[in-house]
């Protein structure tokens, strides 16, 4: 918690400084593009969402794992408190890519295997944040929801991959990787890479602020528990 | 476990009606998507596999907060929990007798269905092929759910929001299996990759469902 707190308006400030600095400087400072004109420009919220969409799941596996193994409260908390904010960046990374597929694509929606793959990764949260929510009992909650995440996550990267076989799709393949021979111009990596930079700040500011809730509420449930024994 | 396996199918096939209940609605949904379609034969003969693959599913749904509900409400989940018998075994048990009394009557009653919907002729075996093949998939992801969601309110709901999105897979397969088949194009692959995924929740899921319930027993 001290240090916690210590760090939380460092990385808050980082944050806000690098998203605010990443989304000026690429929508107003990059030329646009030779055939998509401005739409390109929602390309800095979009991959930054969606790298946090998935990424977010994985640090709920990470957290789910240290609860089941080492029974440390704090990270069942934490993974509780992700849950959430995953839910929001895959919205957010499913609804900018419609906004920018409808003038691109010609359409809103596509069964494209990314697409389905991450509508399907949204559902995973809705039943994971139900999962908690019907729990009374923390602990109880705390081991459900971490085998529900283990498991979901077992079939999250089969239906991924299943998902390949039933639909070739629209989607343009992965253009930021360090090997590929065709990426996105450096124009437009640059102010890229900073909102990338600045989402996963903004994550770690949230889980941080929001597992701190959840820490306090617990301390004052038992402050209260206490109270009414004596 | 035998005779947790017939205790589980006597009182599937007396008492309740959980047993016939999955195959009327799966009859019932396989009439009800022609009035939402319309009945060009043409039509239903191209979605008949997907449709029908669909229908097993709902149909599977339908029964799995019986698995472990009734159980849980006298006490008897308890008494298996004590009992020498492993939990891992109860579950995997508690799936069989679900497979046995939803997902092999619904492999076997849907040609008929498949009839109804106009499925060509060369795509009955592959139905009830992969029904068969991918049902017990569907039954043990079922169990695990219902392990989880045992004892709760609204539990069914909940169940539903949980399991559905760990169908994809199979559904995806299953039906694939289905429209190839029909087409008299090769079904090896999906199928294969249905049985990999029937086969792996098997082994698997039986120990994340005596995890969870031994959570919710605590």
């Amino acid at each position: 918690m001290a240090l916690s707190g210590a760090v939380l308006p460092w990385i808050t400030a980082l944050a806000v400084v690098l998203v605010l600095g990443g989304l000026i400087w690429g929508f107003f400072f990059t030329p646009n593009d030779f055939r998509q004109g401005s739409t390109v420009k929602i390309i800095y919220i979009h991959v930054p969402a969606a790298i946090m969409g998935s990424g977010t799941w994985f640090m709920m596996l990470a957290a789910s794992l240290v609860w089941v193994i080492r029974r440390h409260h704090v990270s069942a908390l934490a993974a509780k408190a992700a849950a959430p904010v995953g839910m929001v960046f895959t919205l957010i990374g499913l609804f900018t890519g419609a906004v920018w597929g409808q003038p691109m694509w010609g359409t809103w929606w596509e069964w494209d295997p990314r697409l389905t793959a991450f509508l399907i990764l949204f559902l995973f949260y809705l039943g994971y944040m139900a999962l908690w929510a019907a729990v009374e009992n923390p602990d109880n909650a705390a081991d459900l929801t971490a085998v529900l995440c283990l498991v979901g996550t077992v079939f999250a990267v089969i239906s991924r991959y299943a998902i390949l076989f039933w639909n070739q799709g629209l989607h343009q393949g992965a253009s930021l990787s360090m090997d590929a021979e065709e990426n996105v111009a450096d124009v437009f990596a640059y102010p890229l890479w900073v909102c990338i930079i600045g989402f996963g700040l903004l994550f770690v500011c949230l889980v941080l602020l929001r597992t701190r809730t959840e820490i306090r509420a617990r301390r004052l449930g038992a402050l209260i528990a206490q109270e009414r024994m004596a | 476990m035998r005779g947790l396996l017939l205790r589980d199918l006597r009182l599937a096939v007396k008492a309740g009606g959980g047993f016939g209940l999955a195959l009327a609605f799966f009859l019932i949904v396989s009439v009800l998507v022609p009035f939402g379609i319309g009945p060009e034969t043409g039509l239903l003969r191209e979605v008949a596999g997907g449709v029908l693959w669909l229908g097993a599913l709902l149909a599977c749904l339908l029964s799995l907060d019986r698995i472990f509900a009734l159980d849980w409400e006298d006490g008897s989940l308890e008494l298996l929990a004590t009992s020498p018998l492993p939990l891992e075994v109860v579950a995997i048990t508690k799936s069989a007798a679900h497979w046995l009394t939803t997902g092999l009557p619904l492999a076997l009653v849907a040609p008929l269905l498949g009839l109804l919907l106009n499925l060509p002729s060369a795509g009955f075996i592959w139905l009830v092929a992969s029904l068969l093949v991918g049902t017990p998939a569907l039954s043990a992801i079922g169990t695990f759910g219902a392990a989880l969601t045992v004892g709760m309110r609204r539990g069914g709901l909940l169940l539903s929001l949980l399991v559905l999105p760990l169908y994809v897979p199979s559904l995806l397969f299953g039906a694939m299996v289905v429209s190839n088949g029909a087409e008299g194009a090769s079904v090896g692959t999906p199928l294969a990759l249905l049985a990999a995924i029937s086969l792996g929740s098997l082994a698997i899921l039986p120990f994340a469902s005596a995890a969870v319930l031994r959570v919710n027993l605590r």
